[in-house]
């Protein structure tokens, strides 16, 4: 644990330090980024210790003043599996803000930014590590609270501080619910230590308990319909701190939500089917959304929704399964989420850099006005077009794996399961299935549209790849990808540890459970490892066939017409329009535009937005029915200090008067 | 490894291409015509890979990787396909997911080549192939999962291999609404009516062939056996449950099913003969359809 607390501290002193030293342009960053990069080194070495080489669950306990409050903290393989990702990715981004902020420097100081970057990294692997309610809670609120910052980084924009808003509101009525959940399991006695959660709690109260905590953490993770603050908060953040929000930050509430609930004993199985529902709606209207958007970084903050609700569907799958006793159900179902919560930090913040360093060139997110980047930013473009293949599922990239373990799960649940369980699979398997062919729809409508064709706009005249820093996070990450997509056995093998933590119970058995779970991995690798022996052996093939032969250049097939342009190339919003008009009750797009009139159409125009239909439908009806009542009490706010002396006079009247009684 | 499971592979192989040539003499028939060869694709394939390319000057080398991708991803996807009660070179629980996730391989990276040469005709193709395709994915995993219900197995050789005529007596009606959903993921993910007529001559109309427009040699030469090759093996996984015939003997077996997709490029010859291709918009309802029989089929092997 000293070396753990020595990396959170480091982090913490250095985020100060580049907090302080604003006044030497270049030095905030470097500072944050040396401390990061110490402080990965430090805190590895607990977590693979016990992640990998099954240590012991390292623990502190320091009391504290504060009324139930203890400086309790504890590592284990659930919060190592969490950590090291943090590590990496973080480190990453971090390097590549070396360059990407320093776009920045002329018009404001960046040194706040860097600071705030150092205390979120900090405070994410605190909430993890965290073994107290009010240390949890503290710790939670710094990274809102840091991350909010960041997101309001560019504050002289409307919308960046519009987003900052409702990522503040959102979080905090997610901090809400979680407050309320820990006085229900602290109980009347106020036990805050996790450890002492659970014992003697009424079964009325674990459904509480669950509810408040699907609320509180999904409000974080970005579950439907707790979703509205991604699509806005992504988008305004700098790139590399969406990648660090939506790769790991949204990951602390799929974390609190499993070490709450095993604190509650085996679930019913309606907790099954509830995060089943969710994450099903969630996954296909994450998707669905995402098609319909022309923002880069807000169709990804949509994907970071349909993620979030393919882990809440092998979540739902593994409570299910554990209350069904199909343990294997449970194990693919829980292994599959853990495993697709490690794969989407790694695909999204891929993406999320590969979309900031296309901001970065070309200053413009509207994938409309894009197109023909890959010639002019080959390496953004490379390492882009493997975090597609990866966030659609497909081999040999990391995506298929999580989602390969989750849909054998289902197919598991569906032959063995009773016939009360065949209704949720069918909804599952068809509902995963969709989703990953939508999600193929939608990444090659962002990569086709942003980096394929000829460039639509004079936006892309001078783009270029940018220098190693924001290069080397791309590449490693995509290599990450494919590691793990073709180490497949091995990384399922390694997530035991971290499953015994969720499932004690089945400590035993686990091991053999998850290999005897996962042995089609082995099989499955060496389908694909066939498959990039043929691509190579095709390609070989093909540059044989081709030597010596001509290899003419032309124009793209035009039909005979002379004299095309660039405007006429389909657009990423035309390719998704098939889609988008069929689920347009869903989507509730809104166009507007000059139709084409007359013989001799001298112009025309159309334009499409597709606001959040929770946002619309849900939200903006409930806070303007709150706003409106509130109005009402704008009486009691007139701005006279006597009135209001005599309210606090006329409150402590009350007081006492219903103390005396 | 048995010499047995090498058999769907050659066969797909070496048959594939011929499966288009019964289609076409079947519409020939129709049209009162002659036809060309039976052997046309073949012919066809081998001129094709003799010639150069010409490229389009916007293209990238995602535009020379597509077809060879492509090709790759079908052909592993053939060696998870058994041929009826054939077993498949390669099979494991869950192989029928990795089985979808190449054909997915397959589609993204047509369509990815498509966009690359900045052809609005191409970039409908792929917009309309990007929207069917995703709406029948569904539709093959439920078909397939209703099969898994049934044999209590998760590997296609394992679905396949206990369809005889017992098990057709036994839960006939469900393996009948799986076939069905098959038979539309047919037409859809090989373009044929009532989803895309692939001998329309208008680029505005088409599906698969507009996507394919700028290839030429070798890599055109390579989608043409990637499309013959999908026919062959969802051919494969229509017959295997239209023909129950598992006598255990290889040959018998082989024979039964090399006859069943043979007769099924005959029907789809035929269809294309009297039916007209679906308008655009009709056809996410045609694939829905199918996916809601699929589920029905499910419910009713599952009672």
């Amino acid at each position: 644990m000293d070396l753990f607390l020595a990396s959170v501290i480091l982090l913490v002193a250095t985020g100060i330090l580049a907090g302080l030293s604003g006044r030497c342009p270049n030095a905030p960053a470097r500072i944050a980024f040396l401390g990061m990069l110490g402080s990965a080194a430090l805190a590895s070495a607990p977590c693979i210790d016990v992640l990998f080489l099954g240590g012991a669950p390292e623990t502190l306990h320091i009391p504290w003043d504060v009324p139930g409050g203890a400086f309790s903290l504890r590592l284990d393989a659930l919060s190592a599996f969490f950590i090291l990702p943090m590590l990496l990715i973080s480190s990453l981004c971090a390097l590549y803000g070396l360059e990407y902020m320093r776009a920045h420097l002329a018009r404001r100081s960046v040194a706040a930014a860097w600071c705030f970057f150092n205390v979120l990294v900090a405070s994410m692997m605190m909430v993890v590590v965290a073994h107290n309610a009010v240390l949890f809670l503290v710790a939670w609120e710094v990274m809102a609270l840091a991350s909010f910052f960041l997101v309001a980084f560019e504050d002289e924009k409307g919308e960046v501080r519009t987003a900052a808003w409702v990522y503040l509101i959102a979080t905090h009525l997610g901090t809400a619910a979680l407050l309320a959940m820990f006085a229900i399991l602290g109980g009347p006695n106020g036990f805050f230590d996790f450890d002492a959660f659970g014992h003697g709690i009424a079964p009325g109260a674990t459904a509480a308990v669950f509810l408040l905590a699907v609320v509180g953490f999904g409000a974080k993770a970005g579950f439907a319909p707790f979703h509205v603050w991604l699509p806005e908060a992504h988008p305004a953040a700098p790139s590399h701190v969406s990648a660090l929000m939506s790769g790991l930050m949204i990951k602390t509430g799929i974390y609190g939500l499993l070490r709450i609930v095993m604190h509650l004993g085996p679930p019913p199985l309606w907790w099954g089917w509830t995060l089943l529902a969710i994450g099903l709606f969630s996954g296909i209207g994450g998707v669905l959304f995402a098609l319909a958007q022309h923002d880069l970084k807000r169709l990804l903050a949509y994907h970071s929704v349909e993620n979030i609700g393919i882990i809440a569907i092998g979540l739902g799958l593994g409570f299910a399964g554990w209350s069904s006793g199909l343990d294997v159900v449970c194990v693919l179902g829980f292994g599959g989420a853990l495993l697709h919560v490690l794969n989407h930090s790694l695909f999204k913040s891929l993406l999320f850099l590969g979309a900031g360093s296309v901001l970065h060139a070309t200053h413009t997110r509207d994938m409309d006005h894009l197109g023909g980047l890959l010639k002019r930013m080959p390496h953004t473009g490379g390492t882009f077009l493997i975090g597609s293949m990866a966030i659609s599922g497909l081999p040999p990239f990391n995506g298929f794996v999580s989602e390969f373990l989750i849909f054998l799960g289902a197919l598991h649940a569906i032959v063995q399961g009773n016939s009360q369980a065949l209704l949720p699979s069918i909804a599952t398997v068809t509902g995963l299935a969709l989703i990953s062919g939508l999600a193929a729809a939608c990444f090659t409508k962002a990569f086709g549209g942003v980096f394929l064709g000829e460039p639509r706009s004079g936006h892309t005249q001078h783009a270029h790849d940018p220098g190693w820093r924001m290069r080397a996070p791309m590449w490693t990450l995509a290599g990450a990808c494919l590691a793990i997509g073709l180490g497949a056995p091995w990384v399922a093998m390694q997530l035991s540890g971290t499953l015994t933590v969720v499932r004690p119970d089945l400590a035993r058995s686990l091991p053999m459970l998850l290999q005897s779970g996962t042995l089609p991995l082995h099989y499955l690798v060496l389908t694909i490892l066939a498959f990039l022996a043929l691509v190579g052996t095709l390609a070989f093939l093909r540059s044989q066939l081709l030597r010596g032969r001509t290899i003419g250049e032309s124009c793209t097939w035009d039909c005979g017409y002379a004299a095309p342009t660039a405007r006429m190339q389909y657009t990423a919003s035309s390719f998704a329009q098939p889609l988008t008009r069929l689920f347009h009750k869903v989507l509730g797009t809104q166009r507007c535009g000059d139709d084409v009139a007359g013989i001799f159409p001298a112009s025309a125009s159309i334009s499409t937005v597709t606001p959040d239909v929770c946002a619309e439908k849900m939200y903006r009806p409930l806070f303007s029915g709150i706003e409106w009542m509130v109005l009402r009490l704008r009486w009691l706010q007139h701005g006279n200090i006597h009135l209001y002396v005599l309210y606090i006079a006329v409150t402590l009247l009350v007081l006492l008067i219903w103390k005396l009684n | 490894m048995a010499i047995a499971s090498l058999i769907p592979v050659l066969l797909g192989l070496m048959l594939a291409p011929l499966m288009l040539g019964v289609i076409n003499r079947t519409k020939a028939a129709f049209a009162g015509r002659n036809g060309q060869p039976l052997l046309q694709q073949y012919f066809d394939l081998w001129r094709l890979l003799h010639k150069g390319v010409v490229y389009s000057r916007t293209t990238t080398w995602v535009f020379r990787a597509g077809p060879v991708v492509g090709l790759a991803a079908t052909l592993s996807a053939l060696l998870l396909t058994p041929l009826g009660g054939v077993p498949s070179m390669l099979h494991f629980d869950g192989d029928f997911v990795l089985f979808a996730l190449l054909l997915g391989v397959v589609r993204f990276m047509l369509i990815v080549a498509a966009l690359d040469t900045g052809s609005a005709f191409e970039g409908m193709g792929a917009s309309r192939e990007a929207a069917f395709s995703a709406l029948v994915e569904p539709a093959l995993f439920l078909a397939l999962a209703s099969l898994a219900k049934y044999a209590g197995s998760l590997s296609l050789t394992g679905l396949y291999v206990p369809l005889d005529l017992a098990a057709w007596a036994q839960a006939g009606p469900g393996f009948a609404l799986a076939l069905i959903t098959l038979l539309g993921v047919f037409v859809v993910e090989n373009a044929r009516i009532p989803v895309d007529d692939p001998n329309t001559h208008l680029e505005l109309t088409m599906i698969h062939e507009v996507m394919v427009l700028d290839n030429s040699g070798p890599d055109f030469a390579f989608v043409q056996y990637t499309a013959a090759l999908k026919h062959w093996i969802f051919g494969a996984l229509i017959a295997g449950i239209a023909i129950p015939v598992r006598t255990g003997n290889v040959l018998l077996d082989t024979i039964a099913m090399v006859a069943g997709i043979g007769v099924l490029a005959v029907a789809v010859g035929v269809v294309e003969s009297i039916m007209a291709r679906l308008r655009m918009h009709r056809v996410p309802q045609l694939i829905v359809g199918a996916a809601a029989l699929a589920v029905v089929a499910l419910i009713v092997v599952g009672r």
